[in-house]
């Protein structure tokens, strides 16, 4: 199978290191940019139809034009390594098994975009990719991949890393670069976007991990091989991260024109117990039902199935589980995590957490159901940024597929599964 | 010039220039967006999502104060999506605030209230939940914060580092409970906030209020034994009327007097009297460190917010500032020393109230330099706003009073001290009397338009026959610290600086009615400029009862007994 993220990892005693990463072809793409123009760079980027793989799906080489075009300077390059959404652990692997490839990648931007500094922020929780990650940037400079006069160009290039505090928001760019500014970490208003205005309001290029851990595989091999792989949809390989109730979690890089089914059934290993839902982009992305399952999981079918592929996070759900208490989980968690700036989310929330809470105690009423379906669409509709947006998603989407669960709970005061307290008779 | 984009909105074509919000842009059309986090003196926030509408091709509603007008966009402010969200919203905020309307300080003037009036809010299907009892900070002598009716617009915040440069309070913890705080939650009193009250005028809610002290001023009217007598600063007289339903500004000098005197106030005099008072020892101060090459530039003090400033932001500035009390503190030690011994009252017995558009001057009256008459030389200071309170609770029908003089001789003033209530006031009141006491000539133009107007900061240069002169006004503190940067690195181009807290001067002060915008703002200062205008004196030094208190009482400006009395000092402040 076609591996772009994980070739190296996967290898017999391949260790973080730059004498393994060389090993295996490494910064051979950043020499082959460094001979060729910015432009040319950007073509290929764009030739390979690769979009970014944080959730958001923008095309990356677009991305890299705007920033190339801006006028302003100084520019950054920044990495989202903040990878905090659950059920999502794949850039984990990247940092702490081939920090390398992430920092040849950002390197390879930093020249395309006319950047001379770059930073990864790194998942608080990180602390063993922050430590790798160190040593690499280390060795890169040692090795004159990073420093001054890169490869004795002309180009110089310089990678900071930051670490998180454990905001979930901080994965949301704008957010991510107000902490990065030392700022408490909230969302800004967008437009304009980081590629005008990110780090100190300087054109900025913000990748997620896995999206720039494949620019040197498309440097090599040209942006057209790159375009051939998976769904045309939206081509490459994908980390999949599948978690729940399957034999086999992991971390799987596939194809994108892999299906759900192939994803949980071969790769995954099966469902232990019956499918009941499945959640294809973390706790942001709608539920799918085991009806869904032969879609393909790039980014416009997962969306056309009436869900998003966000992160790549599969999360299975099986019988065992009261959907009342799996959407209540999902609400504490957004609650907790909204970080308070606009009202809808601080305030919806709050009051998601609260009516689903009272259902589980058998206090709900069949109206709180109607008023969630409402506070979705308002939320969606004026939230600051994707985490109040999409917060409501998996509520209501349990509760339109699993609509009978939810009213038992509420006329009948009873879990079926006896999972909720249900403390209210 | 800036080009023009061409948008819709509410099917009404508009050409606005680029950059324009689409909140601006509706303006134009007389559409007033509802809104909450908007204000229109501070940056940008977006995030109480109220101003939301919805954009042609936009899959989701955006802020109209965040969203910059486009080239052919076609907006609708008004629309079945866009009014269910914003009653939502207001839904949501509502199921967090306390119910406490009836006992609200800003019952009257809640923007929150107002916008679930208006946009028609009659059920609060969140209403269940569970409320956050925040313990009120109650450290200010003159602010008290009630976490409790946060929205967290910001607003607040955002006047108290953007305008004033302070930065007192922040936000601190994440998500539901998210606080607007100062500096590891010590209070208002233990760190470096101002008192100048601008965050009050700022807030939406009932989230910040002035400490009303309303209950001793009628204790002590109530009480035979006192002596009450009341000042009204110059700034009162150009707005209190907007509590009654006048329109911005509207001058009601003589009805305010007569309102007072039903209140039950023994004496009712003006804070002008000390006004004059000061302008007298300023000048003299400023003509003496010219003379004696003292410390220049000689900066104002009759803002305590300003001083409270200088105190915790440029220590190294102090030997800059005049150390002439405020009007108000001149005022309460010449009642209890001369005017009492004039009215043969034992000064213990005396009350004085002052009336201020400001929350500063509650602080001020309770520092202890401010005692030389023995006692508290003021003892209660009320802001415009609670003036208006004690008028309305005794039933008072303001609007359709007689005009009525304040009592002699401490309510006998000139035109320079009423404008002492705008930016550039004070400043145009010394000038008037240095120029004369320095020339000895008799000034024949009284306007001195270059320091006058709403602008951060003014400059002009004066001849006092021979000596250039060459003086600086600034408003709001975050104008001010310009103007402090070069005096603190020697490179002050100034003689003689007046620096007033807020924006606008005392017309704009903290304890003023709401709104406070800038539009009421100028209508205030007209009112002002005008009862100077009509005035038979406008000069400082010719106030009679002026006259009268250096000859019988004080000497000359700047005597022993002038220093004693009518001087202060100043202290290094931290910052937390």
């Amino acid at each position: 199978m076609m591996k772009i993220l994980l070739k190296n990892i996967n290898k017999d005693g391949y260790k973080p290191d730059v004498q393994s990463y060389l090993k295996e072809h490494g910064y051979q793409a950043l020499k082959k940019a460094l001979e060729t123009s910015p432009e040319k760079v950007i073509d290929e980027v764009k030739k390979s139809n690769l979009v970014g793989r944080g959730g958001a799906a923008f095309p990356t080489g677009l991305k890299w034009e705007l920033a190339r075009k801006a006028s302003d300077s100084p520019k950054y390059v920044v990495c989202n390594a903040d990878e905090g959404e659950p059920g999502t652990f794949k850039d984990r692997l990247i940092l702490e098994k081939d920090p390398h490839l992430l920092i040849e990648a950002m390197t390879i931007c930093g020249y395309t975009i006319g950047a001379e500094t770059g930073f990864i922020y790194i998942r608080g929780e990180y602390p063993k990719a922050y430590k790798f990650l160190s040593e690499a940037v280390k060795d890169a400079e040692r090795n004159n991949y990073l420093g001054k006069n890169v490869l004795r160009s002309t180009f110089s290039f310089k990678i900071n890393l930051y670490r998180g505090a454990g905001a979930y928001v901080c994965g949301e760019e704008t957010a991510l670069l107000d902490s990065l500014e030392g700022k408490k970490g909230q969302s800004r208003v967008k437009p304009p976007f980081p590629t005008f205005a990110g780090y100190k309001d300087k054109p900025t290029v913000l990748n997620n991990v896995e999206t720039f851990s494949n620019v040197p595989s498309i440097i090599l091999n040209g942006g057209e091989w790159f375009s051939k792989i998976g769904s045309p949809l939206s081509p490459g390989t994908k980390m999949y991260c599948i978690s729940g109730d399957v034999n086999k979690p992991g971390v799987y890089e596939l194809p994108t024109n892999v299906t759900l089914r192939e994803l949980i059934e071969k790769y995954g290993g099966g469902v232990h117990g019956k499918l009941k839902a499945v959640l294809p982009g973390g706790t942001s992305s709608n539920f799918l039902l085991a009806k869904d399952l032969d879609i393909e999981m790039d980014y416009p079918s997962v969306q056309k199935a009436g869900s998003m592929l966000g992160s790549g996070a599969v999360i299975v759900v099986n019988d065992k589980h009261c959907m009342v208490d799996v959407a209540k989980r999902c609400a504490e968690f957004f609650d907790y995590e909204s970080c308070g700036k606009c009202s809808p989310c601080r305030e919806g929330t709050k009051r998601t957490r609260e009516i689903l809470g009272n259902i589980t105690r058998g206090d709900g009423e069949l109206s709180d159901l109607e008023l969630l379906k409402e506070l979705q669409e308002v939320m969606y509709d004026t939230s600051r940024c994707g985490l109040g947006q999409a917060a409501l998603n998996p509520i209501r989407s349990a509760i339109e597929k699993f609509t009978d669960e939810f009213k038992e709970h509420i006329t009948q005061k009873k879990c079926p599964l006896g999972i909720c307290p249900m403390e209210v008779t | 010039m800036a080009e023009m984009v061409n948008l819709t909105i509410d099917n009404q074509k508009l050409q606005v220039p680029e950059g324009t919000t689409i909140f601006e842009s509706a303006k134009k059309l007389n559409i007033n967006i509802p809104h909450l986090c908007y204000h229109e003196n501070l940056s940008i926030y977006g995030a109480c999502r109220i101003c939301t509408v919805e954009i042609e091709k936009h899959p989701r509603l955006e802020p109209s104060c965040a969203t910059l007008a486009e080239e052919g966009m076609n907006v609708k402010t008004n629309t079945l999506r866009v009014r269910r969200a914003r009653k939502m919203i207001v839904e949501l905020l509502l199921a967090n605030h306390p119910e406490d309307c009836f006992t609200c300080d800003r019952s009257q003037t809640c923007e929150l209230r107002k916008l679930a009036y208006d946009l028609g809010v009659k059920e609060l299907r969140f209403e269940k939940g569970r409320k956050y009892h925040y313990v009120e900070d109650t450290s200010s002598p003159s602010i008290i914060r009630d976490p409790n009716k946060c929205i967290q617009c910001s607003r607040c915040i955002r006047v108290c580092s953007e305008i004033q440069a302070v930065g007192a309070i922040d936000f601190v913890n994440r998500g539901g409970k998210t606080q607007v705080l100062t500096f590891f939650n010590k209070g208002l009193d233990n760190v470096e906030c101002t008192t100048c009250g601008q965050c009050i005028l700022a807030c939406p809610t009932g989230a910040l209020r002035e400490r009303t002290i309303i209950d001793d001023v009628w204790n002590a009217i109530a009480d035979d034994k006192k002596f009450v007598v009341v000042q009204t600063a110059p700034a009162v007289r150009a707005a209190i009327g907007e509590e009654f339903g006048m329109p911005p500004g509207a001058l009601v000098t003589g009805k305010m007097a007569a309102a007072l005197r039903r209140l039950g106030f023994d004496k009712v005099f003006d804070t002008q009297f000390g006004a004059d008072l000061t302008v007298v020892e300023e000048a003299h101060e400023l003509i003496e460190r010219i003379k004696n090459k003292g410390t220049l530039p000689m900066i104002t003090s009759c803002s305590p917010g300003w001083i409270k400033y200088v105190e915790h932001f440029f220590p190294e500035c102090l030997e800059n500032v005049s150390t002439c009390k405020s009007p108000q503190q001149m005022f309460g030690t010449i009642a209890k020393t001369y005017y009492a011994q004039k009215a043969g009252v034992k000064p213990e017995n005396m009350y004085v109230v002052s009336i201020m558009p400001c929350t500063a001057k509650k602080y001020e009256a309770e520092r202890p330099e401010m005692r030389a008459s023995g006692f508290q030389d003021v003892d209660a200071v009320l802001t415009t706003r609670e003036a208006a309170r004690m008028i309305k609770e005794a039933g008072i029908d303001f609007q359709n009073l007689r005009d009525e003089d304040f009592d002699e001789p401490l309510g006998i003033s000139t035109g320079a001290a009423v404008i002492f209530g705008v930016t550039g006031g004070v400043m145009e009141a010394a000038l008037r009397t240095a120029y004369e006491v320095v020339t000895g000539k008799t000034l024949a133009k009284l306007d001195f338009e270059q320091v006058r107007g709403m602008d951060g900061i003014k400059e002009a240069e004066i001849d006092l026959d021979g000596t250039k002169l060459k003086v600086a006004v600034t408003n709001g503190l975050a104008n001010a610290k310009v103007l402090l940067e070069q005096v603190k690195d020697g490179k002050s181009p100034y003689q003689f600086i007046e620096i007033m807290a807020c924006p606008g001067g005392c017309l704009g002060g903290g304890g003023q009615p709401m709104p406070t915008n800038d539009e009421i703002r100028k209508a205030r200062a007209a009112s002002i400029y005008l009862e100077d205008k009509g005035k038979s004196i406008r000069k400082s030094h010719e106030n009679p009862a002026i006259i009268s208190l250096y000859k019988e009482f004080l000497g000359k400006p700047l005597s022993e007994k002038a220093h004693h009395l009518l001087h202060t000092k100043y202290t290094k402040r931290s910052r937390y």
